[in-house]
Parts: C-alpha cells; sequence; structure tokens
C-alpha cells in the first residue's frame, strides 16, 4: 500500500495544476456544505425553539377536524336520492363544557392550560384602520402559558386589570399606526361593538406574524366584543416536556372531539417550508460536490491515459488489477482527504465571517445579523460526502486503469 | 517432471485471435529453455516474435498448449497467480524503457522489490543499489530517467527486471532504440546474466547479427519455428 500510496502521490504532484483545481473544488463544496448548513440549521432551530417558547404547545380549537355529518345523511345513509343545497345546521361556536375541560387538563401534571377567546378586531387610530387578530387572555393563567409577558416591551400583563378597556398591541400593529402606550384607539368588532380602548403595554416576540397582527385583552372583553358571554374558543397548552405535544394533543382530540393542534401543526407551513429548504440548500451543496467530482474524474483520467505505458510496465512487472486500481483510488481518496481538510479551515472561516456580520433581518423572524448552528456533525456529514463522492469519482478511471491490456501497451509502443 | 526440470517450457502454444476472419499469431510452439540458457528468437516483422514472449512471459494467454514455468503448469492459474509469478520469477525488458518517469533511477529499481515485499525497505534500497552498481550506473542512481542516456536507461531497466532475482529474462527488441555499440553491450550483458547466474534468456530481436551473440537462435515465420 506504501508503494501504491508514492506512485500516487508522485501522479498528482506531476499533474499539479489540475490537482489543485479539483482539490479547490472539493475544497469549496466542502466549506459551502458546513457555512450554509451552519446558517440554515442555525435560523431553523432559532425558529423553532422561538415558536416553543412563544406560542402554546397545544392549542385546542372549537373546530372540529371532519364536517359533522347532518341529520339527514345520518337519517338516510343507502339513500338513492342525491340532496343539494343542504343547509347545515348552524352550530354554536365556543368550546362546550370548557370548565371540565379546563378542570380535567390541569389534573394532568407537566400541564398548563389558559383559555381563550381569540377572534377580529378593526383598530381605528388616526384615520388608520387595522384588521388585528384579538385574543381575550386571562393573566395569571397566560403567563404560565405564553411568554406575553415576558415579551412585554412596556407596560405588565396586570395593567389588563387596573385599566379598564386595556389592551396590549404587537409592536408591528402600533408602528403601523403610529400608536403609543397610554393612546386611547377604537376598536369594532364584527359582531359591531365599538369600545375605546387604551393600550397598556407593547410587546415583541421578534416572531413577526405575531408582532405585526395580534393584540390581547382581558377575556371578559373579548367575550364583551363578540357578544358571546362566559364563551371561549380556544384552550392553550403549555407543557413542561414539549416532546409530548403530538402525543397529548392527539389524546386530547380523541377524548374531547375539538381540533387539538400540537406546535408542530401550527407552525405546519413554516416547518414545511424547512423541509423544502433543506432540499434546496443539500441540492445546491451536493451539486458544487459533483462538480468538484467532475474535476477529480478529469485529473484522474488524464493521469491514467497519460500513464498508460506506466500501467503496462507495472502490470507487466507483477502489479494485479487490484494494485493499479488502488493506486488511482488512492489518487480520489487524497485529493477527497486533502480537500475535505482544507474545506473545513475555509468552512470555520466562512462561518466565523458570516457571524461578524451585523445586520436587521426580517423574515419569519427578526433578527440581528445570521443565526449561526456550529456542530461537528457538519464537519462529519461534509468529510463523508467529499470523500466518498471524491472515490466515487475515481473508481471509474481507476477501473479504466486496472482492465488495461499489458500486451497492447507494450506491443503498441514497440 | 524430468529431474533437471526445465526453466521454461511452451507445450503445442497456440495463439488466435478471435473475429470474424481469426488471425494465428503463434502455432503449435514447442519450446525448452534451460537455465543458463540464452536464446534469441528472430523472424521478420508479424512472425509472432513478441507474441511468443507475452505467452512465455504470462502476460498474455493462450488460446491452446500450455507455458510451465520452472516445471509448473500455468494453464487454469488466476490472473492474480500469474501476476504473481510474473512479479518473483520473470523479469521483461522491452524496447522502451518504461521507466516511471517521476522516479529516480533507484526507485525505479525499487518498485519491484517493494511489490514483493520480501525486503525490509533498506533491504530493498540496498539490492537496488547494487543492481545498479553492477549495471554501472552507481553514480546516476540518484537521477530522474530523462536526465540519462538511451542506453544507460535500458540498463537502469535490465536492472529493474532483475529486481526479484528473476530466474527467467524476456526481453522484446530490447535494442531496438540503441546504436550498435550499446546494442552490442546489452547482449554482452544478457550473455552474462545467462552464462555467470544461470538465468534462463530469451530475447526477441530482428538482427540477426545481435542474434548470433546468443547461445542459441529460433527462426519464427508466421508463427511457425522453422529450422
Amino acid at each position: 500500500m506504501a508503494l501504491a500510496l508514492d506512485i500516487a502521490l508522485r501522479h498528482l504532484l506531476h499533474r499539479r495544476r489540475q490537482t489543485l483545481v479539483s482539490l479547490l473544488g472539493v475544497s469549496l463544496g466542502v466549506a459551502f456544505f458546513i457555512g450554509i448548513s451552519s446558517m440554515m440549521q442555525g435560523f431553523q432551530r432559532d425558529f423553532v425553539a422561538r415558536i416553543i417558547d412563544v406560542q402554546p404547545h397545544i392549542i385546542v380549537k372549537d373546530e372540529v377536524r371532519t364536517a359533522p355529518r347532518q341529520p339527514v345523511e345520518t337519517a338516510y345513509p343507502d339513500g338513492a336520492v342525491a340532496l343539494r343545497g343542504l343547509k347545515p345546521r348552524e352550530e354554536v361556536r365556543g368550546i362546550r363544557g370548557a370548565r371540565n375541560m379546563l378542570a380535567g387538563l390541569e389534573e394532568t401534571p407537566g400541564v398548563h392550560v389558559a383559555p381563550a377567546l381569540s377572534g377580529n378586531l378593526l383598530l381605528r387610530y388616526g384615520g388608520k384602520d387595522l384588521s388585528v387578530n384579538v385574543t381575550g387572555i386571562d393573566p395569571p393563567r397566560e403567563r404560565k402559558v405564553t411568554h406575553i409577558e415576558k415579551d412585554l416591551l412596556s407596560g405588565t400583563l396586570d395593567a389588563l386589570y387596573t385599566t379598564s378597556n386595556g389592551i396590549i398591541l404587537g409592536e408591528g400593529v402600533a408602528a403601523k399606526a403610529g400608536i403609543r402606550s397610554g393612546d386611547l384607539i377604537s376598536a369594532v368588532s364584527p359582531t359591531g361593538v365599538l369600545l375605546k380602548m387604551k393600550v397598556v403595554g407593547i410587546f415583541r416576540s421578534n416572531i413577526t406574524l405575531m408582532d405585526n397582527f395580534e393584540v390581547y385583552v382581558l377575556l371578559k372583553k373579548a367575550q364583551v366584543l363578540a357578544n358571546r358571554p362566559n364563551v371561549i374558543n380556544r384552550i392553550n397548552i403549555r407543557l413542561d416536556d414539549v416532546e409530548d405535544a403530538s402525543p397529548l394533543a392527539a389524546r386530547i382530540e380523541r377524548q374531547y372531539g375539538y381540533r387539538s393542534e400540537p406546535w408542530q401543526e401550527q407552525s405546519r407551513n413554516v416547518l414545511g417550508i424547512f423541509v423544502i429548504q433543506n432540499v434546496i440548500m443539500y441540492s445546491s451543496v451536493s451539486a458544487i460536490l459533483i462538480v468538484a467530482c467532475f474535476g477529480i474524474f478529469n485529473v484522474i483520467s488524464t493521469v491514467v491515459f497519460e500513464k498508460t505505458r506506466d500501467i503496462g510496465i507495472l502490470k507487466s512487472m507483477g502489479f494485479r488489477d487490484k494494485d493499479i486500481r488502488h493506486v488511482f483510488l488512492l489518487e480520489g481518496l487524497i485529493v477527497g482527504l486533502l480537500g475535505t481538510v482544507i474545506g473545513w479551515a475555509m468552512g470555520w472561516g466562512l462561518i466565523e465571517f458570516m457571524a461578524s456580520l451585523k445586520f436587521d433581518m426580517e423574515g419569519f423572524i427578526k433578527s440581528q445579523g445570521l443565526i449561526l448552528y456550529r456542530t461537528p456533525r457538519h464537519y462529519a456529514l461534509s468529510a463523508a460526502m467529499a470523500i466518498l463522492s471524491s472515490t466515487l469519482a475515481a473508481w471509474v478511471p481507476a477501473r479504466r486503469a486496472s482492465k488495461l491490456n499489458p500486451v497492447d501497451i507494450v506491443r503498441g509502443a514497440g | 517432471m524430468t529431474s533437471s526440470a526445465p526453466r521454461v517450457e511452451a507445450r503445442t502454444l497456440t495463439r488466435e485471435l478471435p473475429g470474424p476472419v481469426p488471425v494465428t499469431l503463434v502455432r503449435d510452439i514447442d519450446l525448452v529453455v534451460e537455465p543458463g540458457e540464452f536464446v534469441a528468437v528472430t523472424g521478420p516483422s508479424g512472425s509472432g516474435k513478441s507474441s511468443l514472449l507475452y505467452l512465455l512471459g504470462l502476460l498474455d494467454a493462450p488460446t491452446g498448449g500450455s507455458v510451465l514455468i520452472q516445471g509448473e503448469e500455468t494453464s487454469g492459474l488466476s490472473p492474480d497467480q500469474w501476476a504473481a509469478i510474473r512479479l518473483a520469477r520473470i523479469g521483461f525488458v522491452f524496447q522502451f524503457h518504461f521507466l516511471l518517469p517521476e522516479f529516480s533511477c533507484l526507485a525505479n529499481v525499487e518498485i519491484p522489490i517493494r511489490r514483493l515485499g520480501r525486503l525490509s525497505t533498506a533491504q530493498a534500497r540496498e539490492r537496488a543499489a547494487m543492481l545498479l552498481d553492477s549495471m554501472e550506473l552507481a553514480d546516476h542512481a540518484g537521477k530522474l530517467p530523462e536526465q540519462l542516456s538511451g542506453g544507460q536507461r535500458q540498463r537502469v531497466a535490465i536492472a529493474r527486471a532483475l529486481a526479484n532475482d528473476p530466474p527467467l529474462i524476456l526481453a522484446d527488441e530490447p535494442t531496438g532504440n540503441l546504436d550498435t555499440r550499446t546494442a552490442h553491450m546489452v547482449f554482452d550483458l544478457f550473455g552474462k546474466l545467462a552464462r555467470e547466474q544461470g538465468r534462463s534468456i530469451v530475447v526477441v530481436t530482428h538482427d540477426s547479427d545481435l542474434a548470433q551473440l546468443a547461445d542459441r537462435r529460433i527462426h519464427l515465420v508466421d508463427g511457425r519455428i522453422v529450422p
């Protein structure tokens, strides 16, 4: 093997420039893999951490997943007559038996619940109309379930009690209409109730959608606005162990029939985008490595072509097919290994460079600069991909070299 | 086997190239080369001299007959087993020196020794240096092949052929690119290797003057031995 390595190294050194180019290709592939994965995963993990932090882990809604069967359909399941234009029975909105449900859930260890009534609201201030989602909350229970209190830039959650008609706005909502803490604004609900409300707090969760569209009032106030006294239409649940969200949500839904969404489902859109993001990232990074592999394929093919005579004499000397194959596979492996090591250094530098950038970014979430995730896994994964693909790229020319017939070579030359 | 097992023996050796019209390179060759014997194979071009040599050297497989190396039947062995025989028991010299251009002369001679792996690195180096010395090339050991003259290169190639001390040396037009004086020197060298070291030597040449320096001459026409 030492001999094969010796020959392989001399071949590569002989084609120095080509070797350097393919080396650079692998290094760039590895570096980008590390840099881009770190950026993407940093962002994704940060997002997930934030929604787990900010949003309820499970939301029980006053909806059912499948539309209920209408009485006529139940009465005549095998009816030969098709019904059209059937007017469905009006269901009373809101969670029925909410009090019992809340009590039942609260007994479960590691589970914190808060009732809420959410709906739409039109805010009017200084000639501007803003359509927002309003959530009526019960502050003592809400602070155990969401981090709204922690996210308040000004004011307190308890100010909702001390001020009549108090309202808490998302930072974006306030900014859009130029509303400041203490301002009086008009709120119109879809049922036509008009209230003058006083802004007692402004929050910033750094989740763009929430900051731009959410406002909070007392549960009682929300019931007044919706004209539905004593009704709640959501139960927010926070768990000590986030991993329990899915099974618990499924259990609640089975038990009570109401749609229960774990946080994964609430953020399904974004999590789905992450999947697409990852696919795009890995394919573009793979593309770089594939191009790099063409470089390796090229340099080793050239060496095989150039070294045909050497291969002939080595074979006549008693090198077996596999000895010849090893020489050229080693060349691919050397380029892959060296490229990986250089790529690691470059990737590390890339991450440090990206970490040093400071700018305001607003997407799904807000942040100052890029959020980076550093893990040895990215280094290991990129090394595995680079070494595997460079060995594969070397395989084809190596095989061709090992199959060369020495007689053709020595005869051709003579 | 006879008591004096011949170094190399060909029995009704035949090699045909398959195809719509099969071409016969070598037909029904019977040949025994004893240890210490220096045989020259002559014949016009296309007569199958080189083909015979490749068959004897296990570089090519016969379509009929068989080759025995030191009494060992070689037909039916795997390509890897052939490679092992070539490595330890056969040394090749070709018209072109085929030295690896990136390796020094010394390193070139070391390659077969290292491949065989019977000697330590230091011993391999020592043996390679000794072989170069015997070719009067000790001063050039560290040089690259391109820094040497044609005759010197061919002597390095001969040193390399001797690297694993093979009983059989096969040379295919080894003097094709050399001037007459150097060519004579190379043939003298082969004669010495046969007489003094007891190796079997088969040299293919189209030069009948040089062939006279061999102990025995075999003349091939159209793939057959003619008297």
